[in-house]
């Protein structure tokens, strides 16, 4: 009785943790990077790009552009390549342009983007960024498919060159999960009409008019900027896992002590 | 009453340096009453032997209390409590400040790592009767502290000034606003202003950085006072001072110095090595410590798509929900939320088992606390994601959202673990509580 009862809690709990899984609305399924904040190559190159083609609209307005010397810049590579809205290295990554007019202009502010992989993660900037299409409904002509109607124009676009939306039709959910399986870059499965003539829609992106770079050398240089991001999100987390690891270290022993303490201490308590 | 003349103090551990460290302190403890409480709370505090690891948690709450003050000094002097400032000063302690990283992180983990301290301090005393009699008035001092420390994290957690810290105190501040007749009233009395602003950042920063934490610090000393004043309890929840040796010393007892205090310098440093592990390498807690929300900036036009509480408060937040309204008013909901709070106060006269310890207690009692914290959990979660999150059951249940209806159910289980206590703590066949400690 007691047993079966336990047993019966036991599947509740069960339930409680598989059922989100499974009944859930699917979230996305993003393109996978893996940011190494560690390789400045990386960093400097992602740093260059943020310069060059964010931030004339997006502000990081809690970073200031001396901490580059962290990734491996010096003041004068600074001062030479990356200073164009401001003079002093010790600025803060601001824009001209007021949240008023940028909201007039695009509809929306573009948020500041000192923090932003803290809050979007890593993945879904990486997707984001290689999901822009064409598209002439919009008021920019451009359209995310990871965004829908997101106010922002596809910046790097003579980078990549312009994308257009691809929808592929399928009759069974089952084919269009399989195509959704062979396609390589980000994808997304949608459903609409009723009975007979429901039919599942697949969404991918495909580039029409090649840009500067080829699609690899493209990922390449988002995979570098959002690299950037990540570090800037964070610039002291390096340092914060190395101190972690002498603290851990110190602590260990602290703990051999103190528990050879209290051992001699208690010998004498029966 | 005059009171009889104090012996001078002798030191005898500092070599060289002896007879001057006896006179200092002789000519302190003639005008203080040093020694006194030195012994009354320290040297000659007589505590149970056999303290087990749920012991621990006592003074780990004392240390992350201590820890909290500290850090928290030390961000208020960078911090800015200006709606126009606030999130932007957070990010300059942690880029700017010399290690304000390290110093606001300590403070974010350990805001967490006070409730899960906590938690696990109360179980204690769950698992041990350690607030049955005479302990009542340590248990309300108790829960007077949680209470405390749940206003504390409330109003701290609008200081970041990020999206989840205006929504969520937006929320909460909107609580007391569905109390019938008063409640508009209190609620803009508490923001001071028709919605969170500025004036509203500025009042929490003051009841976060000094109301609350004076009234903590005064209920902290209280609650230990009330402890030392009728004795510790023990895992077999045995009085030691029913077994007095020829000194009048309980023959159980050992003193508190030095025995727990080394004993505890231990546990200190093992929770601080899992404190570590959490603060230096993933100081976010996968978003449950530091939400990715809350890294953007409070935007009064713009309410986020999920507004859920930081996870100490989920348990409450899941009952809350499975309220259902009542004549288009959430009161009831969250009435029953404060009541699923405060019917804690009422522990010590629930259980009514002829004995303290759950080691001599009857199966049903077990039963019941295990039942109550597989449902305190279950909830907890459920509070941390949409009702929609596990889908709805079929037609036969109205198309219910599952969520909402397990919370209802775990809900109930919630309120009849304290209500029916009364019964299931005298049923059952207790077995003998032995006259010393085992």
């Amino acid at each position: 009785m007691m047993r079966a009862g336990f047993a019966s809690l036991l599947g509740a709990l069960a339930l409680a943790v598989v059922l989100p899984a499974t009944a859930a609305e699917a979230p996305p399924d993003l393109d996978r990077m893996k940011a190494d904040v560690r390789d400045e190559a990386s960093l400097q190159s992602g740093a260059r790009t943020f310069v060059n083609y964010c931030l004339s609209c997006h502000s990081a307005s809690m970073m200031r552009y001396n901490r580059l010397q962290d990734i491996g810049l010096t003041e004068e590579q600074i001062k030479d390549n990356l200073l164009f809205t401001s003079d002093k290295v010790a600025d803060l990554m601001d824009v001209a342009m007021s949240r008023n007019d940028a909201k007039k202009w695009f509809g929306a502010a573009p948020p500041d983007l000192t923090v932003i992989a803290r809050t979007r993660g890593t993945d879904w900037l990486y997707t984001y960024l290689r999901s822009f299409y064409r598209d002439p409904a919009t008021l920019t002509g451009w359209n995310n498919l990871l965004f829908e109607r997101v106010a922002m124009p596809h910046v790097l676009w003579t980078l990549q060159g312009q994308p257009v939306l691809e929808v592929r039709e399928f009759k069974t959910e089952h084919d269009a999960e399989a195509a959704r399986i062979q396609t390589s870059s980000f994808s997304v499965l949608s459903a609409q009409g009723e009975g007979s003539a429901r039919r599942y829609l697949l969404k991918t992106t495909r580039v029409q008019t090649p840009g500067q770079l080829s699609p690899a050398q493209y990922d390449a240089v988002v995979h570098d900027l959002v690299n950037f991001l990540a570090w800037m999100g964070e610039p002291a987390q390096e340092t914060r896992k190395a101190i972690g690891i002498v603290v851990l270290l110190f602590l260990g022993v602290l703990l051999v002590l103190t528990w050879l303490l209290y051992q001699s201490y208690w010998k004498d308590v029966h | 009453m005059a009171a009889p003349p104090k012996q001078p103090v002798n030191i005898t551990f500092l070599g060289p340096l002896n007879a001057s460290a006896s006179s200092l302190l002789t000519w302190i403890d003639q005008r203080f009453p040093l020694m006194e409480n030195w012994r009354a709370h320290l040297a000659e505090y007589y505590a149970p032997k056999n303290f087990n690891f749920w012991y621990y948690f006592g003074s780990l709450a004392l240390l992350v209390l201590i820890m909290q003050i500290t850090t928290g000094i030390f961000l208020t002097m960078h911090y800015k409590p200006d709606a126009s400032l606030a999130f932007a000063s957070i990010e300059y302690i942690m880029r700017e400040v010399p290690f304000g990283w390290l110093i606001r992180y300590m403070h974010s983990t350990g805001a967490s790592a006070f409730f899960i301290v906590v938690y696990l301090h109360m179980f204690r005393g769950l698992l041990y009767g350690s607030h049955r009699k005479p302990r009542e008035l340590i248990w309300i001092f108790g829960m007077l502290i949680y209470l405390a420390l749940m206003a504390e994290a409330f109003f701290g957690y609008l200081l970041p000034w990020g999206q989840l810290s205006y929504w969520g105190a937006q929320v909460i501040v909107n609580l007391f606003g569905t109390i019938p007749l008063v409640g508009p009233d209190i609620a803009l009395w508490i923001r001071g202003d028709y919605v969170v602003s500025d004036a509203t950042l500025n009042r929490f920063f003051a009841f976060h950085v000094i109301a609350v934490p004076l009234v903590l610090l005064a209920l902290v000393v209280a609650h230990v006072l009330a402890l030392h004043e009728v004795g510790s309890n023990n895992p077999d929840g045995i009085e030691i001072k029913n077994t007095l040796d020829a000194n009048g010393r309980p023959l159980d007892g050992i003193p508190f110095h030095p025995y727990y205090t080394v004993k505890d310098m231990f546990g200190a440093v093992f929770f601080l090595i899992l404190f570590a592990i959490v603060m230096f390498f993933t100081p976010e807690g996968g978003g449950y410590f530091l939400e990715h929300n809350n890294f953007v900036p409070a935007d009064q036009l713009k309410t986020p798509p999920e507004i859920a509480p930081v996870w100490y408060f989920t348990p409450f937040y899941a009952i809350l929900r499975s309220v259902p309204p009542l004549f288009n008013s959430q009161f009831p909901g969250v009435a029953v939320m404060g009541i699923s709070v405060l019917i804690f106060f009422f522990l010590p006269w629930l259980d009514r088992s002829p004995v303290k310890s759950i080691r001599y207690k009857g199966p049903a009692f077990k039963w019941a606390l295990g039942l109550f914290i597989v449902v305190f959990l279950i909830l907890g979660y459920l509070g941390t994601v949409p009702t929609n999150a596990l889908g709805e059951f079929g037609p036969w249940l109205g198309n219910a959202e599952r969520a909402l209806v397990i919370a209802r159910i775990g809900g109930i289980i919630y309120f009849l673990f304290f209500l029916l206590m009364p019964w299931y703590s005298r049923i059952g066949k207790t077995r003998p509580v032995p006259a010393r400690l085992t």
